[in-house]
């Protein structure tokens, strides 16, 4: 047996697991969301009509600021503890990403207890000002569970590239007259660039398909997931939801393209 | 070369860069390693000054402290021209460093790793192209400007990073084993060449190697490190000619090292006698003689005689092998146009003053 036709014996199998769990359902998912009374129609319909195109356009924002904040964040936070070692790094890098294991309905709970209606910010902040203030149903609250969520994923990420950067480069740099500042624009970000596209591209995803932190804290907003939910289970409406899980395969899939494009030409370099 | 071009070079003929000291620098890593024994040195304006040693000897080590990388252990301190800037940071510095890696920035074009530390002090877009356009005719990386650097080869990696660092006019010039990553007939070229640079831009270099031919070429003086400790400074002939101690001696060059009794000014031999150029006795005295002293004369006429026991062809010479003149075989380099067999008894001619008597070590 040649070598080639090996390696398609083996690819057979995948292919056939691939076709059954994951192009089959992808197929059927795409024909119902056209087989609603309106028909294709319905594809439209959740650009065009008001309440679709508000959840659709609250999830991307939310999505996008999760991504960015948590880009942020965890860039500052993993370029930290990567370069520095002190007493109780293994123990506060445990603690960060020990919310990996956790489910978004665990996130949810948890960002119930903390700005809640009993929550930790409120019995606070009620001491402080006699305001209670309580965020935790609202999109704040939601935004702070994402963060939650991905936060972990992207310092690991983060902190992993960081342990590959050459340290001559900062060096060099610095030998240049480059200040903090200038080896983070001209080496530290450039070299990191592409750790932040993928695991902002996995935040991302992450962000607009969650759907647990939503389900638990759900009282006022809307986001897409929690869309096709209702449409789905409450509404039975079978096409719309379809249609609308179409739209956020799209939508996210989209966004990342057009985000490595961006991004190609620094990531190309980088690597 | 045309006109512009001369002058150019003209105007880089001028010495410059700062004369460095450095005064009891040592250096204790926080693991404990004791890389550096407290070390001073002067390095005068516009000098080329070696670190030569095997790896791990603390080269390394005592460029990064020139460079502010490393702070001396407390009590060290280093100076350009006079000034104290042990507690300045590398940014504050003005060194222009060739790190072994290159280091080059992968982000950026050729043009812009040269032009990098100019951007940083600001110098004008115009002054700036200028002055990359000058380096990358000096270092021959014409047509190259808008290159990536994956897209270079080795030897021309090592040229803009040299263009990086110097681009900016450094006070100093700290190159770590530019050329190491090298393969050898590339090694040969680009050393020639980097003397050629370092003498032209007549800067003031710290150069760290460990192959004993790229120090004897570059070097205007060696600084030879042997475990995180200076073994000897001097010029290159001085390094090769007098060494220090045995250890100098069978670093740089080749060298026989003869262990034998003196008597009344003569090394007592089993292949006979020997001067060494100075009356006296000692019962155990340790004699260096490098290969290409000794000559091959007639056996019936020699005070000192000894066996060929082999001959290996180097290319520009022959290594003669000879054994039962001295209590180790002897090694001679001699020209092709002497004819000798294995197992041929030879006579051997060595002038009293190139043999240099070592300190016995204890
Ligand atoms: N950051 C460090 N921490 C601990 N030990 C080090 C460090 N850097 C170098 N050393 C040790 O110091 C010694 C000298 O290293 P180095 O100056 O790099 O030698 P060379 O450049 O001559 O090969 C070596 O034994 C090396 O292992
Ligand atoms: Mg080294």
């Amino acid at each position: 047996m040649s070598h080639k036709s090996f390696v398609w014996i083996c690819l057979l199998p995948l292919a056939a697991v691939t076709a059954a769990f994951f192009l089959l359902p992808m197929a059927r998912l795409l024909v119902t969301g056209a087989e609603g009374p309106r028909g294709l129609a319905e594809y439209l319909a959740i650009l065009v009509e008001p309440r679709y195109r508000a959840t659709l356009v609250n999830t991307v924002l939310l999505a996008a600021a999760t991504t960015v904040a948590t880009l942020i964040i965890a860039t500052i936070a993993g370029l930290f503890l990567q370069r520095h070692r002190f007493p109780g790094r293994a123990v506060l890098v445990a603690i960060l990403t020990f919310p990996l294991a956790f489910p978004g309905v665990v996130i949810g709970f948890m960002i119930i207890l903390l700005a809640g209606r009993q929550g930790l910010i409120g019995d606070v902040s009620a001491r402080l000002t006699g305001d209670k203030l309580v965020f935790a149903y609202s999109i704040y609250g939601l935004f702070l569970g994402y963060l939650y969520f991905s936060i972990p994923r992207v310092i690991l990420t983060i902190m992993a590239a960081a342990q590959k950067l050459d340290p001559g480069l900062a060096e060099a740099a610095r030998s240049l007259g480059a200040g903090p500042f200038a080896v983070l624009r001209d080496v530290i970000l450039p070299g990191l660039a592409p750790a932040l596209v993928a695991s902002g591209a996995i935040a991302f995803a992450t962000a607009m398909g969650a759907f647990g932190t939503a389900f638990t804290l759900a009282t006022n907003i809307d986001v897409l997931p929690m869309l096709i939910y209702t449409e789905f289970t409450l509404a039975g409406n079978l096409a719309t939801s379809a249609a609308l899980s179409v739209g956020l395969g799209v939508m996210t899939w989209l966004i990342l393209a057009l985000a490595r494009s961006f991004t190609g030409n620094s990531v190309a370099a980088a690597g | 070369m045309d006109r512009r071009e001369g002058e150019c070079e003209v105007t880089m003929m001028i010495r410059h860069g700062a004369a460095l000291k450095v005064e009891n620098c040592g250096k204790t890593f926080a693991d404990g390693t004791c890389a550096l024994a407290r070390a001073t040195l002067d390095i005068a304006q516009s000098e080329t000054l070696v670190l030569l040693g095997p790896s791990g000897c603390g080269k390394t080590t005592l460029l990064r402290i020139v460079a502010g990388l490393e702070m001396p252990d407390a009590g060290g301190r280093v100076l350009f021209d006079g000034k104290d800037l042990t507690r300045q940071p590398i940014e504050k510095r003005n060194v222009g460093m060739v790190f072994q890696s290159y280091a080059l920035f992968p982000n950026m074009t050729v043009a812009e790793n040269i032009g990098y530390g100019l951007r940083i002090r600001g110098v004008s877009r115009l002054e700036r192209a200028a002055r990359v356009a000058e380096l990358i005719t000096l270092t021959n990386l014409g047509g190259l400007e808008h290159r990536r650097i994956d897209q270079l080869s080795g030897g021309q990696r090592q040229r803009v990073a040299l263009a990086r660092a110097v681009a900016i006019r450094p006070s100093v010039l700290l190159l770590d084993e530019p050329l190491t990553a090298l393969d050898a007939a590339l090694r040969e070229r680009l050393r020639g060449e980097l003397n050629g640079l370092l003498r032209t831009l007549g800067i003031t270099a710290i150069y760290v190697t460990h192959d004993q031919a790229e120090a004897m070429e570059l070097g205007d003086r060696i600084v030879v490190m042997r475990k995180g400790a200076i073994a000897q400074v001097g010029t290159p002939r001085e390094i090769y000619f007098t060494p220090a101690d045995r250890f100098v001696a069978e670093f740089v060059g080749a060298a026989n090292i003869i262990e034998a009794p003196i008597e009344s000014g003569d090394l007592i031999l089993p292949g006979g006698r020997q001067p060494v150029g100075s009356t006296g006795s000692r019962a155990r005295a340790v004699a260096m003689v490098r290969p290409e002293t000794i000559r091959i004369v007639d056996a019936d006429k020699a005070s000192l005689t000894g066996i060929v026991d082999s001959i290996r062809f180097a290319g520009d010479r022959q290594r003669i092998i000879v054994r039962d003149a001295a209590a180790i075989p002897l090694a001679l380099d001699v020209p092709h146009t002497i004819h000798v067999r294995a197992g041929e008894r030879i006579g051997l001619s060595i002038a009293a003053d190139s043999i240099r008597l070592l300190p016995a070590e204890g």
